[in-house]
């Protein structure tokens, strides 16, 4: 039995007592530790997650640039729309507001089903849209019944708008919403809060400029996602961005003209397109039937989707962009000019064409369209008549090689670099081509029969309309490439002040001499003014000169006519998927060319009855004035570009200019 | 201008001295009870921000601490003596209490706690916290020091007989605490450190068999204090946003009533348990480093205060509370700042909480008692 000793147990007690505080010290020392780590060494990690955690960043989306024509008329707006905002935690009675507002004729019955699993996909207290775009009528109903829809609000947004509809659809595209593939090409903190994006025209080509920078509210949530109001709570962390607004878009259109040139297309199948042969400047860009961009700013339906494919008409097709087929006789020109500059032809030596050519060592013969006769003519009657006959022995002299070098040079068998996307190239034929479309080395080369037909535009030469109407162009011009444009210049809607941009000379046929542009431009007069001219019915009585030509693209559609030589052709006796189409191209005025117009009507027979008529009406709308005469300056208008600009960058507007001014020229 | 100085000085003097002569009439600690006051202060102005402003909770909280203050001055009146001999009936009542909740007990949040007595929720395991060392310390008065294998067993009897009632209801971090209220009574008693070692490594196999039959919540905390990432939004979730409450704060913290972890609701419990991320959130480490050297001088005196009692039974009671209180502080503070698993332990005079200030309190008044009346005893 141990006895106690109490000055032993006070020691040992003392001891132990600082032995625990010897304990304390280290494990306060670990605690320490801990928080050095935490508040200092990882303090910017913790902080970034904490505010992670309350700040939520709401972005604010940039207004869209307008689009505007070079009268300043707006063809692409933004317009609020009103759509019904649900927040399912404020709304004790869900279902019951429901069929409330379906008695009211704000929901469908029917959508009700789908609206339900929508409702339950989201957080209880996420806002999200339950009905899209309602009507002026709609908001007013609902907004004097709103205190019995606790959890149901009206919010605004702002939607693209074509307030014209179908009016330059083609030239000027439309936005739809963004699809999973396009979001991984974008950078996902510039597209937040962004809906739609450019996919097509120059909504796709100048979405950089027009969709403006985002910008961002940034909000306090609590724990549960929920906005709060807490001033003092990460008061200095809470950022406010303004969105900045897309710039505005100064297109080279003139809606007026492009109105009158849909109206002249309206029921038939073709495309327009005038362009200013100084600037590349693209006037009248028009193609039919066109749709409405409206069905896309609005997120389109899959049945309105399935509707516009089927249509037989396909309206979705730009046939200005688009549309492949062979020129007709509007090729006689270019080839004319080749052969003078090349010497294969004397312009003025008159040749025997009859009814028909023969091609040395072939029993075939090639004939006139309708087996007219022409006689005996030179350069000038063979395009005024559009003398097939002539044709096919200029092609034949030429031989391919020629002609398929030459054809480039006036903008064919590329692209001709105008800033829309889904430009198609067309096609100009060689003998490398032939030979790589066959593998049949017999049928791949080149005959010379193949030859003979590409003289008035048949067999496998296709063309565009934009690169007739550029051709055109180049033909008013006596030989400048302006790369065919819609965009001349970008508005900042803050300052309105615009930047435009320069015109882009990107070619010139300097090797082509006066003397062989004389000859041909005076013939293409000839085709408006001569009696015998192709056109002249159609524009003998104009107050200004004109220089035309009509095309006539023969089909090689199943159940059609083969080429012209095969027999004669009676346009109002074909049915109409197989009359051929009709071509016109002409520059006005011919002395001093202000527009050049291409016109396509498919199916309308022949080109100066069915395509000169529009070209005819288009250039009369755009060089007269009110009084009927020839405006100085027509086409300008407030958001055209400045005259000094122009001149400036024009080596020379007058086209009659010698071979040594032209050289002088910048 | 010296003669007024003078006077001054005496008058402060005066002051001092009548005010010294009033805590020794209440048998007070003057320093102790200037320590606890402050870091009670400290608690309160963190729980006003903690609790969105909640100015009822914090008039509870008054309330308790007020309560709590009369029952720390009632209880340092009381003898040593007094206390001594009271301990076995303690002990015993507070047994028959845990046995009460057993039976007939409140259940809330799933766990079986307390004792509905007409307007009082009462916890019984509180109790125990103090009526454990109490027995301990009672048990090994008469005996000499250190204490034998046999007396082993009989304190290991007392300690584990509430800490199994306690860990049944379950509240595993006030059976932990208690079982460390025992303990520590036993160690300052001297046991060896042979079994010392001994005795952890058999509480080490207590826990790996404990393990098998836990709660499943109680093994999900633990596993998921090894890998809170895992769970990042279920169990892992109070780890990581007390972390980053507290990492967030840095050194000078984002001011009060500016934490947006706490402010807006990230935080789990952050006026119980997880209060200590709030202060790491809103002062920073400089208001952490505050509130510990307050701990610290509470602790200090309170060893002090033990070590100065001339009697076994005043020195191991005195002793326990002191280092039991600190076992608090550091269980919490290790479990906001990811050091030990999620416990359900409360930072003393800190957290919001009812039985818990009452009982640190009561704690604190025995130790005031035991050094009050120490020139009383033989």
């Amino acid at each position: 039995m141990r006895i106690k000793d109490h000055w032993r147990e006070q020691r040992m007690f003392n001891r132990r007592a600082w032995f625990a505080g010897a304990v304390m010290v280290l494990s306060v020392l670990a605690v320490l530790g801990r928080l050095y780590y935490l508040q200092v060494l990882r303090h910017h990690y913790y902080d970034v997650l904490s505010l992670d955690n309350g700040v939520r960043t709401v972005p604010i989306p940039a207004a869209r640039g307008l689009i505007l024509d070079r009268n300043g008329e707006v063809i692409a707006s933004n317009r609020p729309t009103f759509d019904l905002d649900l927040t399912p935690d404020e709304a004790p009675d869900l279902k019951d507001e429901l069929k409330h507002l379906v008695r009211l004729g704000l929901l469908q019955q029917s959508d009700l089903a789908q609206l339900m699993r929508t409702i339950a996909s989201h957080e209880r207290f996420d806002t999200f849209p339950i009905r899209l775009d309602l009507s002026a009528r709609e908001v007013g109903r609902f907004a004097v019944r709103r205190y019995e829809f606790p959890g149901i609000d009206i919010s605004s947004r702002q939607a693209r708008w074509y307030p014209f509809g179908t009016l330059a659809v083609d030239a000027v595209g439309y936005v739809g919403t963004i699809s999973a593939r396009e979001l991984a090409h974008l950078n996902p903190a510039e597209y937040a809060g962004t809906a739609v994006i450019g996919q097509t025209g120059v909504e796709a080509t100048y979405e950089k400029y027009l969709h403006g920078t985002n910008g961002y509210r940034q909000t306090l949530v609590d724990a549960l996602g929920r906005p709060v109001r807490r001033p003092g709570v990460l008061g200095k962390e809470l950022h406010f961005k303004a969105p900045v607004p897309g710039d505005d878009v100064v297109l080279s259109l003139d809606l007026k003209l492009q109105r009158l040139a849909e109206q002249l297309l309206k029921g038939q199948d073709g495309a327009v397109v005038a362009i200013d042969p100084w600037t590349g400047d693209v006037i009248v860009m028009a193609s039919s039937p066109a749709f409405n961009p409206n069905l896309f700013a609005r997120g389109i339906t899959e049945k309105e989707y399935q509707a516009l494919i089927d249509d037989p008409r396909r309206p979705l097709f730009n046939r200005t962009l688009r549309a492949q087929l062979p020129s007709g006789s509007t090729v006689k020109p270019a080839l004319a000019l080749g052969a003078l500059t090349d010497g294969v032809i004397d312009a003025h030596q008159k040749v025997l064409a009859g009814y028909a050519y023969h091609l040395p060592g072939s029993a075939h013969l090639y004939h006139n369209a309708n087996h007219e006769y022409c006689g005996e003519m030179t350069l000038r009657t063979a395009i005024i008549m559009s003398c097939d006959v002539y044709f096919y022995r200029l092609a034949h002299l030429m031989g391919i090689d020629r002609i398929s070098s030459w054809l480039p040079e006036f903008g064919f068998g590329h692209r001709t670099g105008i800033d829309i996307p889904g430009e198609d190239r067309g096609l100009v034929p060689s003998r490398a081509w032939k030979r790589r479309q066959f593998a049949n080395p017999a049928q791949g080369e080149w005959f010379p029969g193949d030859t003979v037909i590409l003289g008035i535009g048949q067999g496998y030469f296709l063309v565009t309309p934009l690169q007739m109407a550029h051709y055109t162009a180049m033909l008013a011009t006596r030989g400048r490439s302006y790369e065919p444009r819609l965009v001349t210049g970008l508005r900042n809607p803050r300052t309105e002040q615009i930047h435009w941009k320069r015109p882009v000379l990107n070619g010139n046929l300097t090797q082509i001499s006066p003397a062989a542009w004389k000859v041909v431009i005076q013939a293409m007069v000839g085709v408006t003014t001569q009696p015998k001219g192709t056109a002249y019915w159609e524009m003998h009585n104009s107050t200004y000169p004109i220089a035309g030509k009509t095309g006539t693209a023969q089909l090689v559609r199943e159940g059609a006519k083969g080429y012209a030589n095969e027999g004669s052709y009676h346009a109002q006796k074909t049915l109409k998927q197989l009359r051929d189409d009709a071509w016109f191209i002409a520059f006005a005025p011919a002395n001093a060319p202000r527009i050049a117009v291409a016109v396509l009507v498919e199916h309308a027979g022949w080109g100066s009855t069915g395509a000169a008529p529009i070209a005819h009406k288009l250039m009369d709308a755009y060089l007269l004035g009110p009084d009927g005469k020839l405006l100085a300056h027509p086409g300008r208008g407030p958001f055209s570009e400045p005259a000094g600009l122009k001149s400036r960058v024009m080596p020379g507007v007058d086209p009659h200019m010698t071979p040594q001014q032209r050289a002088a020229a910048p | 201008m010296i003669h007024e100085e003078f006077s001054t000085d005496s008058r402060t003097r005066r002051t001092l001295s009548g005010a010294a002569r009033v805590l020794l009439a209440l048998k007070v600690d003057g320093p102790l009870a200037v320590g606890l006051a402050l870091t009670a202060g400290f608690g309160l102005v963190v729980l006003y921000s903690a609790s969105a402003e909640n100015t009822s909770m914090l008039v509870r909280t008054v309330l308790r601490l007020v309560l709590g203050i009369i029952i720390m001055l009632s209880v340092a009146r009381i003898s040593p003596n007094l206390l001594r001999r009271a301990s076995p009936w303690l002990y015993g009542l507070g047994i028959v209490l845990l046995l009460g909740v057993a039976a007939v007990g409140h259940v809330h949040l799933g766990a079986k706690r307390w004792l509905d007595l007409g307007p009082i929720h009462f916890q019984p395991s509180e109790l125990m916290k103090i009526a454990v060392p109490m027995m301990c310390a009672w048990y090994l008065h008469e005996r000499p020091l250190p204490p034998r294998l046999g007396d082993l067993g009989v304190l290991g009897l007392i300690i584990l007989a509430p800490v199994g009632l306690v860990a049944k209801e379950p509240d595993l971090g006030t059976a932990a605490l208690i079982t460390a209220a025992g303990a520590v009574v036993v160690f300052l008693a001297g046991l060896r450190v042979r079994a010392l070692v001994v005795l952890l490594l058999l509480a080490a196999a207590a826990a790996a068999l404990g393990l098998r039959f836990m709660h499943g919540y109680q093994r999900e905390r633990l596993l998921t204090f090894l890998n809170p990432e895992a769970h990042p939004l279920g169990a892992g979730y109070h780890i990581i946003q007390s972390q980053i409450a507290v990492g967030s704060g840095g050194i000078f913290g984002k001011g009060w009533m500016a934490g947006s972890q706490a402010q807006l609701d990230f935080l789990p419990e952050r006026t119980t348990d997880f209060i200590f991320a709030v202060i790491g959130e809103e002062f920073g480490l400089l208001g952490l480093l505050v509130l510990l050297m307050l701990y610290a001088f509470v602790i200090g005196r309170s060893i002090y205060l033990a070590m100065q009692c001339p009697d076994t039974f005043s020195r191991l009671l005195g002793g326990s509370i002191a280092l039991t209180f600190f076992v608090y502080v550091i269980i919490n503070a290790g479990m906001v700042t990811g050091l030990v698993p999620v416990v359900g332990v409360p930072l003393p005079l800190v957290s919001y909480g009812g039985s818990s200030v009452v009982t640190v309190l009561s704690g604190f008044g025995i130790l005031m008692a035991l050094f009050s009346h120490r020139k009383l005893m033989g």
